[in-house]
């Protein structure tokens, strides 16, 4: 809807790239493209992304009749791409609501062209998430155990066991992402119910905008309940990667067990997550002509972010090598010489070059201006991350205590589906989300226009 | 007996202006609509403040300690495990479960506290009836005030409206 937001330069607004966005304006472009058909772009993208997803599914299926075994884990290396995976699914899932709850916090204005899909894909990113740790369990039918009932076992969860903490923190996420993600909906979802043309919209979109009429009461108390929730949200999501890195240094294996593992995986879900609403508003943008409303101001700002996150994770990275090195434990010494020369250290030396060389690029204006250029390093960063969701796990694993128990892990055709299929699965779901829900919050992006003299 | 005015208006600052004008004249403003929060206009309005927050801590508190009283009970008094040597009542790594759903159980707290003071949901309502309201979603703001009790007041209220600003003012049968 570039035609009812016109781009015109230079724009005369700090984050509305046109010179006038009136409140019409503003939901026309954001929800005018869900009533009208579907382009063929969408339509392309839908039947590209739906094989993943039966690929994904049929994986799944196979993975329930073979066992685990299908995967290359073996006896030494007993956790594999589905933990990696779910690490950091979690981690761009926590982005999500983290980015969004943290800018409400920190009243940072232009919040509001991206909260809703970072939020969006929160939702989806985390529901991926969970489904990794229990189809990684040996019999996946008994994932209700996790779970405190009644039962003529008598028996009850292990309240000391990490696993029991991730699926209170997951199930407790997730339900806490919708509850915030909704709450912010329902005045758009009013604008939705009231625009739309037909029968079967007005009905979909007025039961779930529950009535909402805009009272200046209602407001108030929306926005006490949203600005408390985003308070409340900032420690859950912190809590929540804390306690997956927990998973990892509740242990006593060497190059895991150590302090800085929760605020460490904290960052670097905060990294990865951030890198991910970078490539999906540049897909946005694109595909929803959105280039008045997530402007090139807003890539500059997340561009800073994106460096700020990978100067931490690069002094978070030294620090590990530091402690590995000062402890003077043996084992530690050793591990993390076979990270920088053992089986894994290619992957190890693009890891660092992805999350640590390459964003140093965006210390320079013209790179963090230059869409490709960002585009680029966003991809580089999820890439670098995931390597290094894995390779905590394969270095680790591959150069324990015992020296006759290592082993290497060799990827199978199912470590490959479980690592590309879930991707789909995002990417249909996101797609889906496009066409039914509007992307971008249209009463914040009024209040904005309204502040900056835009209408 | 008139029922309460619908004056629709174009932006908020006529809204805000029309507001003081009905205020000074001492009818009773009853509520306002607007498509995105309008800063000050709650205040204004003298809409009470509403008990969500405290809610949420009670709400919170309440599953956080169930949470943590179920693990001590069932970790101390009813299937004492030893695992690895660790005391039975491990009460630091129980604050975790306790701190997770106690955050939730806030959140949905909240969220069933912000339908129940604000009457929703409510998918239909009277105000659904008056014609151009849709836009209050969407890019108009709109003021509902009552007049006293006869005809006259109501005629005086309509034409105060109308000269702040109004596009259209419309009566509103039962509010």
């Amino acid at each position: 809807m570039s035609a009812v937001l016109e781009q015109e330069l230079p724009p005369p607004h700090r984050w509305i790239a046109a010179q006038r966005a009136s409140d019409v304006e503003i939901t026309q472009a954001v929800a005018d493209p869900l009533f009208q058909p579907a382009g063929r772009t969408w339509w392309l993208a839908l039947l590209a992304s739906l094989p993943f997803v039966l690929w994904f599914f049929g994986s799944i299926g196979w993975l329930f009749d073979q066992g685990i075994g299908i995967w290359g884990i073996n006896s030494t290396i007993v956790w594999g791409v589905a933990i990696a995976n779910y690490v950091w699914w979690i981690g761009i899932g926590n982005a999500g609501t983290l980015i969004s709850a943290m800018l409400l916090l920190t009243r940072q204005q232009w919040r509001c062209s991206i909260n809703r899909f970072a939020e969006a894909m929160t939702l989806f990113a985390v529901a991926i998430a969970g489904i990794m740790p229990i189809i990684h369990l040996g019999r996946p039918i008994y994932a209700y155990w996790l779970a405190p009932y009644p039962n003529t076992m008598a028996l009850w969860p292990q309240w000391r066991s990490a696993l029991v903490w991730d699926f209170w923190a997951i199930v407790s996420y997730l339900l806490f992402s919708i509850l915030f993600w909704y709450v912010s909906l329902i005045p758009d979802l009013a604008t939705m119910r009231d625009r739309t043309r037909t029968r079967a919209g007005q009905l979909l979109y007025g039961a779930f905008a529950l009535g909402w009429r805009g009272s200046a009461g209602h407001w108030r108390k929306l926005q006490t309940l949203h600005t408390t929730m985003a308070a409340l949200g900032v420690p859950l999501v912190c809590s929540v990667h804390s306690i997956v890195g927990l998973d990892f240094a509740a242990s006593l294996m060497p190059g895991w067990q150590e302090g800085i593992f929760p605020p460490y995986f904290v960052v670097g879900a905060m990294y990865s997550g951030f890198a991910m609403v970078v490539v999906l508003a540049l897909a946005f943008r694109w595909g929803l002509d959105l280039q008045a409303i997530i402007t090139r101001r807003h890539f500059e700002v997340m561009g800073k972010i994106l460096l700020m996150a990978s100067i931490v994770m690069g002094y978070s990275y030294a620090t590990e090598w530091f402690m590995g090195w000062y402890g003077g434990e043996h084992s530690d010494r050793s591990l993390v010489a076979f990270e920088f020369t053992g089986t894994y250290a290619p992957l190890f030396w693009a890891l660092l070059f992805c999350n640590v060389v390459l964003p140093q690029a965006l210390w320079f204006p013209a790179v963090r201006r230059s869409l490709p250029a960002l585009f680029a390093i966003a991809i580089g960063i999820n890439i670098g991350m995931w390597l290094e969701r894995i390779l905590i796990i394969w270095n680790t694993l591959s150069h324990d205590y015992m020296p006759s128990l290592w082993r290497s892990f060799h990827f199978t055709f199912w470590d490959w589906s479980f690592l590309i299929a879930p991707l789909g699965l995002f990417a249909f779901l996101f797609l889906l989300f496009v066409r039914l829900v509007p992307a971008v919050s249209m009463f914040d992006m009024r209040e904005l226009a309204h502040r900056e003299g835009a209408t | 007996m008139t029922g309460p005015l619908l004056a629709e208006f174009r932006d908020p600052e006529t809204l805000s202006r029309a507001l003081a004008q009905v205020k000074q004249a001492r009818y009773c403003v009853l509520d306002a609509f607007t498509p995105h929060p309008v800063e000050g206009l709650a205040e204004e309005l003298a809409v009470g403040t509403s008990a969500i927050r405290p809610v949420m801590l009670a709400g919170g508190l309440t599953v956080a300690a169930f949470a943590f009283a179920l693990q001590w009970y069932s970790a101390v008094i009813n299937y004492p495990i030893n695992s690895g040597g660790r005391p039975l009542n491990s009460w630091q790594v129980f604050w975790l479960v306790p701190f997770e759903v106690g955050v939730f159980a806030a959140a949905l707290c909240g969220v069933i506290a912000l339908f129940w003071s604000c009457g929703l949901p409510r998918l239909h309502h009277p105000l659904f009836e008056v014609p151009g309201f849709e836009r209050a979603t969407q890019d108009r703001f709109f003021l509902l005030a009552a007049p006293e009790a006869d005809d006259e007041a109501a005629l005086d209220l309509r034409h105060l409206l109308e000269a702040a600003g109004a596009v259209v003012v419309t009566e509103v049968h039962q509010p």
